[in-house]
């Protein structure tokens, strides 16, 4: 049965079509993650989800409720982790579950249970007692992530749960993520843009570009669809025309003046298309990610931001205003 | 879901946020400190030395500001206390709790009962230092925490209805000098209110609110008072009354 539904959900700010027009339906037990380049509408769709966003129009059903018409229903069966960290720094781990417990009505009776089941499912049972403002930020990302679950919500919202963490962070809020996920049944739905780590922890993605999704499968078969392995070759001028007609081959372009070439078992390959190419600098085969299936589809790549692209301000600001946004 | 499941439901969000309030309260131990101990100045500082040349019909000025002083208590404590949302927003400290399946104006009822919680607890700290004013009658003092309870209720309210208008805390200053100032010395707090006044200022005292606590209160630990207690009462309820309407609308519409 599918706990999420929505249908033509747009959410239009003023002139700006932040949402156009998004079709979802998401199972009992998936986790689902929402990806896409900042300003592609995530934070806007998972904020009509959970109800503090409005929609301009269109539908959305969470857990059996209108998102629109019965938003408090829906608010307490959704469990939110916000991007931004908000947390109440001047009380101690435990005392912002104890608040979160009394506001989403949890009995008296079992609150300190699940309390003490949630602290230490997210390894911070020792620290519990003290304030939140002397915690790391991984630590209030896990107590964060306690506090979305403890009173167990079918469907769990995490908006860009690792963002600003580091590295080895990271990896072990994923963890905790699917661990607690698998545990609850708990349906999770996610937005990041770091798309090596959504490949890892979800079951189906959806590509969101300029409001509206654009690819919606499993991480698995949006490789696949690329057909193959990527051979990044840098060279003077490579002979893309001959390269593109070769039968192993089914895609090349150029990325930042490299040549990137995507193939079916590029290792029995490579031994015959080098040749075909002269001044070979370097070159560097891998397998492809959801990051490249986003630049199949939209020509432009998802990572960081568009400086680290070495894109000016001023083509940035260009091709904002010729998006719409 | 049943009506009295409802209610039940809606309580309980008040009480947490109740709760929430008054753990903090209890941390901020320098912050409880500093509210009694800033009164105290002003009535051994200032009533003191103003006293020495000074009494208001044969009481003590000292004793005579004192009903002033509890008031000006109640108005900064309270003011300041629904000014600091704002703080609390900036935080994101209210975000987690905003989208909490609980009406917002629930929400705003904790936070108003909190911030009473709060600043009554300051008044009966004050309170227990009556015996230092020879003029305070103690049998008013019950009186006089009726008519300060309900004007924190208002003050509290407008707090929360400015803080939720204010974007940043740079208006904070501009509250402090042009209504939470003016609030307190028009009340009549540090002088009585007679014929040797000039009419514009007499004028201005009769139309601020807090005069009538001064009034109610000076009349229930003084005897001193110029209208019934009933009547100042009766005005601060009226006060406090459209002042929960206006702050729980405008604490409605906060984004």
């Amino acid at each position: 049965m599918a706990v999420i539904e929505t249908r033509s959900l747009t959410k239009t700010f003023g002139k700006i079509q932040a949402v156009r027009g998004i079709d979802l339906s998401i199972e009992q037990g998936e986790i689902f993650g929402l990806l896409g380049p900042n300003g592609a509408g995530k934070t806007t769709t998972i904020g009509m989800l959970c109800t503090i966003i409005r929609p301009t129009s269109g539908r959305g059903v969470v857990a059996g409720f209108d998102v629109a018409a019965s938003p408090t229903q829906v608010r307490r069966n959704v469990g939110i982790v916000f991007q931004d960290p908000t947390l109440d720094t001047i009380l101690t781990g435990r005392e912002n579950l104890q608040l979160h417990a009394r506001l989403y009505g949890i009995p008296a009776g079992v609150r300190g249970l699940w309390i003490d089941e949630m602290l230490a499912l997210v390894d911070l049972k020792d620290r519990a007692d003290d304030l939140t403002r002397t915690y790391s930020g991984g630590m209030r990302r896990r107590l964060e992530l306690a506090r979305g679950l403890l009173h167990r919500p079918a469907v769990l919202f995490l908006d860009e749960p690792t963002l600003g963490l580091d590295p080895q962070t990271r990896a072990r809020v994923w963890e905790y993520i699917r661990q607690t996920a698998r545990k609850e049944n708990t349906t999770v739905v996610l937005t990041t843009h770091y798309m090596e780590e959504a490949q890892q922890v979800c079951g189906r993605v959806g590509i969101i570009d300029q409001g509206k999704i654009i690819a919606l499968d499993t991480p698995q078969n949006m490789i696949d669809s690329l057909g193959g392995d990527i051979v990044a070759v840098s060279a003077e001028s490579p002979p893309l025309d001959r390269i593109r007609s070769l039968s192993y081959v089914s895609s090349v372009r150029m990325v930042d003046g490299v040549m990137e070439a995507t193939m079916k078992s590029a290792h029995l390959h490579l031994a015959q298309l080098l040749p075909l190419i002269s001044g070979v600098k370097s070159v560097e085969m891998r397998k492809p990610t959801l990051n490249d299936v986003f630049m199949k589809l939209t020509g432009r790549d998802i990572r960081e931001d568009d400086a680290a692209r070495g894109e000016s301000w001023v083509e940035t600001v260009a091709r904002h205003q010729q998006r719409g946004r | 879901m049943n009506p009295s499941r409802l209610l039940q439901r809606e309580l309980m969000g008040i009480s947490a946020v109740w709760w929430r309030e008054f753990k903090v309260f209890w941390r901020e131990k320098s912050r409880i400190i500093s509210s009694i101990v800033q009164p105290l100045i002003w009535l051994f500082l200032f009533g003191s030395g103003i006293g020495a040349s000074l009494s208001v019909e044969n009481v003590h000025y000292r004793d005579y500001i004192y009903p002033g002083i509890l008031t000006m208590s109640v108005i900064f404590g309270s003011v300041f206390f629904g000014l600091y949302i704002v703080w609390d927003r900036k935080l994101d400290v209210l975000k987690a709790v905003l989208v909490a399946p609980v009406a917002r104006i629930s929400i705003f009822f904790g936070k108003v009962l909190g911030g009473c919680t709060d600043v009554l607890l300051q008044v009966i700290i004050l309170f227990s230092f009556s015996f230092l004013f020879p003029a305070v009658d103690l049998r008013g003092i019950p009186q006089a925490l009726l008519i300060l309870l309900v004007t924190s209720i208002a003050l509290v309210s407008l707090g929360l209805a400015l803080g939720s208008l204010l974007e940043s805390l740079e208006g904070f200053q501009v509250i402090s000098a042009f209504l939470v100032f003016p609030l307190f010395f028009l009340s009549g707090a540090l002088f009585p209110l007679d014929e040797r006044l000039p009419s514009w200022l007499t004028g201005l005292v009769k139309l601020n609110p807090l005069s009538y606590t001064v009034d109610g209160v000076r009349g229930a630990l003084l005897g001193m008072n110029r209208y019934p207690f009933w009547v100042d009462l009766g005005i601060i309820t009226l006060f406090a009354s459209v002042m929960l309407i206006v702050g729980s609308v405008m604490f409605s519409r906060m984004k």
